[in-house]
């Protein structure tokens, strides 16, 4: 009869086809996650290039089946023909400010997949604790963390969550944010940290990380040989925000490198000094490197595949920046709209929706070189008891 | 309850540790608890009027909690539990204490929207479990709305059947016992918001001819607006569901609503109209709206029930009863609000700053715990007027998903106000101590 469903052909499979091999591999920024989805009468087929494209077409096809009010489950027919607009589609978590369980990280990482989030940046050691187990550095977390036995993130704990990660086609880019936001690191690196002063003494307070004695350096070099060993993925995210000159201002061994070094008053060039050596040091180790946009701000001479991460967020300014930052050649990714930490009442996801990250004055190389953003979850008010609904 | 809340999340036991130290210290060996009254209220339900007095002793051997009724021994149990601290060994300690405590205010609750969303069972008796935890007595229970009608009727059926989101996410007589009953053991009094003649858009799906049809040139629009006030069949509804009401609530106010009543379907109605002309209320629609809400008002007299209402109810100069509340919740120039309501001889309840659900970045709890409640223009027979207030929860972005960590521990600021006295208000000390409850209530 015309009015019964046509059900003559139950869809039993769905056949997925993959054309290069790549299983065991990690996923990639130039990784393609295009797919192709075919459902007709009697055959379902997902065809991608690579797994990641498949994994996309497999969430794609889990949200196209419905289920009517009789259990039955069924399909629309359906030609689908997809690939992500940015390469780098990522999801910031912090967990410095507030601890967060691996239960809540997994989740996490479940919940992008389901969103096609393919980058996970990883925020874990800040100023206020340092939950990283370094194997080179065991006393940084011993002495750093909350809690050095229930509140930090073994090597074991690591490689869950970057394989959790693989198996999403999701890439888990660390984050060791340099040379400020570090205070987590002093207690259990004595002397890597600039002593601050009062007058003639120091105060015993201590601030960014000591840009002019070679331990520093020698520090710097061995835990990044760590951590490009541990973390897959080509790129390190090395921070580099919001650097308090202040305390560097204080300390009279500073002053006088200052003075040796010719560098005047500019603090900013003692920051460069720095950083400078820090991305030397990164590339010698074969990563690549994401910085904050300070580091660009602050005319730091970066490699040309630097990746210009912008944050900052005043009245649109971070669309002027990310013009200044592709038309120098550099690539970019944007976060400035997409604090998800800064909440308020009501549907403010239409805010972040209605974001147009290309809406700047440039030529198409320009607009080229944005290849995506990240929301960002800051943890100064988030834990386990409210991270999920906050998110999402 | 509270054994368990003392000893039960025990770090002994997470960690596996056992105590190094000898029990060498004076030990505590009991606490003992002492009702005075010749009638504790163990049976009862707790009222505006229950003391929630009590004087709490800590010395070795035993220690001694004595209250009045058994209301003020919940809240001395509370805080007894919150005295007794766990050292780095596993070791319960607890400091000698000499506790005299009683509330500043005796109304302090939290308003919760099953309409906007349905909130499970589970859900609001864990509230309940917080609320205990904050001293709080009220749960102001916002139970349908316009979005939805949760509330299964016995009289009424039609109305959750036809009005609730689906027939699953309804409040059976024996969900609704549940609630009154968990509440109860925790001292907690649940008054129950029947919001009307606005926010009734739900109750119109399951009961006939009870909204006013909306009209436009002449012609039904097929809408509806407000409880329509002028036909009889309303006043019939109201008087047999509001019997149902009062023999299901036990407490003895319920909430009658009365705010946002939007007046254009009315204006709209050609019989409204005719009646505003036959009462002589010109067009001044506020008349009709304290004309339908005085007789809610006598009716639910009737059942012997005290009625709380929202301020337009007082604001439209609707005749109230003399011991009508009247909850203060407009934002603007609140503290002008209550000079007028406790002027007029009328007791108030405020929750103008404490819209909860209004969330923000940051710290807010702060703006709630700087409230004080009677800075207002007024002699102190006014001030006693108020009687307290209540933090509220409104549903419209709040479910079961986010609805604890929404709540907590921004209501505890509110909690604080309403039960310490008003010179409680250093925000240092305020913070410590805020911080280590959180923990302690996760």
């Amino acid at each position: 009869a015309e009015n019964e469903p046509s059900w003559e052909t139950p869809c039993a499979s769905l056949l997925v086809y993959v054309s290069t091999p790549g299983c065991d591999g990690f996923p990639s920024l130039d990784s393609s996650e295009s797919y192709k989805l075919s459902v007709s009468k009697g055959s379902m087929l997902l065809s991608a290039e690579t797994i990641w494209g498949a994994l996309r077409g497999l969430e794609t096809f889990s949200q196209l089946v419905g289920r009517d009010e009789n259990g039955m489950y069924y399909i629309n027919e359906t030609e689908i023909v997809d690939f992500p607009r940015f390469p780098h589609r990522g999801l910031l978590l912090d967990t410095s400010r507030h601890y967060l369980p691996l239960k809540a990280i997994l989740e996490t990482l479940d919940v992008m997949a389901y969103n096609k989030f393919n980058v996970f940046h990883w925020h874990i050691v800040d100023d206020p604790s340092f939950p990283y187990e370094s194997s080179t550095f065991p006393e940084l977390s011993k002495q750093g963390a909350f809690n050095a036995m229930t509140h930090v993130y073994t090597a074991s704990d690591v490689r869950s969550v970057i394989e959790y990660a693989r198996l999403r086609g999701i890439r888990v880019i660390a984050e060791f944010d340099t040379p400020g936001h570090t205070l987590s690191w002093g207690p259990g690196a004595p002397g890597l940290l600039t002593p601050c002063y009062v007058g003639q003494g120091p105060s015993g307070v201590y601030g960014p990380i000591n840009p002019i004695v070679n331990s520093t350096y020698q520090f710097v070099t061995s835990l990044f040989q760590e951590i490009s060993a541990v973390f897959p993925d080509f790129y390190l995210h090395l921070g580099g925000d919001e650097v308090d000159f202040t305390c560097w201002k204080s300390n009279p061994e500073i002053r006088a490198f200052m003075v040796q070094m010719g560098l005047g008053q500019d603090y900013k060039k003692l920051e460069s000094f720095y950083i400078q050596r820090l991305l030397d040091i990164v590339s010698s180790l074969g990563k690549g490197y994401i910085v904050w946009q300070e580091v660009f701000d602050n005319d730091v001479k970066l490699r040309p595949d630097t990746i210009i991460h912008v944050w900052k967020e005043n009245d649109l300014q971070y669309l002027n920046e990310i013009a200044n930052v592709t038309r120098s050649g550099y690539r970019a990714l944007l976060s400035a709209p997409w604090y998800l930490n800064r909440i308020s009442y009501g549907q403010d996801w239409i805010k972040a929706y209605k974001v147009e990250p290309l809406m700047f004055e440039g030529v198409p190389e320009q607009k080229a070189l944005v290849i995506g953003g990240e929301a960002c979850m800051w943890g100064e008010y988030v834990d386990v008891t409210n991270l999920t609904p906050r998110l999402w | 309850r509270y054994y368990e809340y003392i000893f039960g999340h025990s770090r002994r036991r997470t960690w596996g540790r056992w105590p190094l130290a000898a029990r060498a210290e004076p030990e505590l060996f009991q606490l003992q608890v002492v009702i005075e009254a010749g009638d504790p209220g163990c049976d009862r339900h707790p009222q505006l009027a229950s003391s929630e007095a009590y004087h709490l002793t800590v010395t070795e051997p035993v220690a001694i909690l004595k209250a009045p009724e058994v209301w003020g021994a919940l809240r001395g149990l509370e805080t007894f539990s919150q005295l007794v601290h766990e050292d780095d060994y596993g070791s319960f300690l607890v400091n000698e204490s000499e506790i005299n405590d009683f509330p500043r205010f005796p109304h302090r609750g939290v308003l919760l929207d099953t309409s906007r969303h349905y909130l499970p069972l589970k859900s609001i008796l864990t509230n309940l479990d917080a609320m205990a935890f904050n001293k709080f007595n009220v749960l102001h229970w916002h139970i349908v709305d316009d979005q939805s009608f949760p509330y299964q009727s016995i009289y009424f059926p039609e109305l959750s059947d036809k009005g609730a989101y689906s027939s699953n996410l309804i409040y059976t007589p024996t969900d609704v016992r549940l609630v009154i009953e968990y509440a109860r053991l925790r001292g907690i009094r649940v008054i129950p918001e029947f919001d009307t003649p606005g926010h009734t858009q739900s109750w119109g799906k399951g009961q006939k001819d009870l909204l006013t049809p909306c009209y436009n040139g002449g012609q039904p629009t097929g809408s509806f607006g407000p409880v329509n006030p002028v036909w009889n069949t309303t006043y019939n509804f109201m008087t047999k569901f509001f019997k149902e009401i009062s023999s299901v609530f036990p407490d003895e106010f319920i909430h009658l609503g009365g705010d946002e009543v939007d007046f254009s379907c009315w204006k709209s109605n050609p019989e409204v109209k005719e009646f505003m002309k036959k009462q002589g209320f010109g067009i001044d629609y506020a008349k009709l709206e304290s004309y339908y809400v005085q007789n809610i008002l006598d009716i639910v007299s009737s059942y012997k029930k005290g009625q709380m209402v929202w301020q337009e109810v007082f604001d439209h100069k609707a005749q109230l009863k003399p011991d009508t509340v009247v909850q203060v919740w407009m934002a603007n120039n609140y503290a002008r609000e209550l000079s007028r309501v406790t002027g007029a001889g009328f007791t108030a309840v405020l929750s103008a700053p404490w819209y909860l659900d209004y969330i923000s970045y940051g710290q807010d709890w702060k703006k709630y715990y700087s409230v004080e409640p009677l800075n207002f223009p007024g002699s102190e027979e006014q001030k006693k007027l108020l009687i307290g207030g209540e933090a509220c929860l409104w549903g419209e972005f709040v479910d079961a998903t986010n609805l604890t960590p929404r709540l907590w521990p921004r209501a505890s600021a509110v909690g604080e106000r309403l039960w310490s006295s008003s010179n409680v208000t250093n925000l240092q000390d305020a913070y410590n101590r805020l911080t280590n409850h959180r923990c302690r209530m996760l």
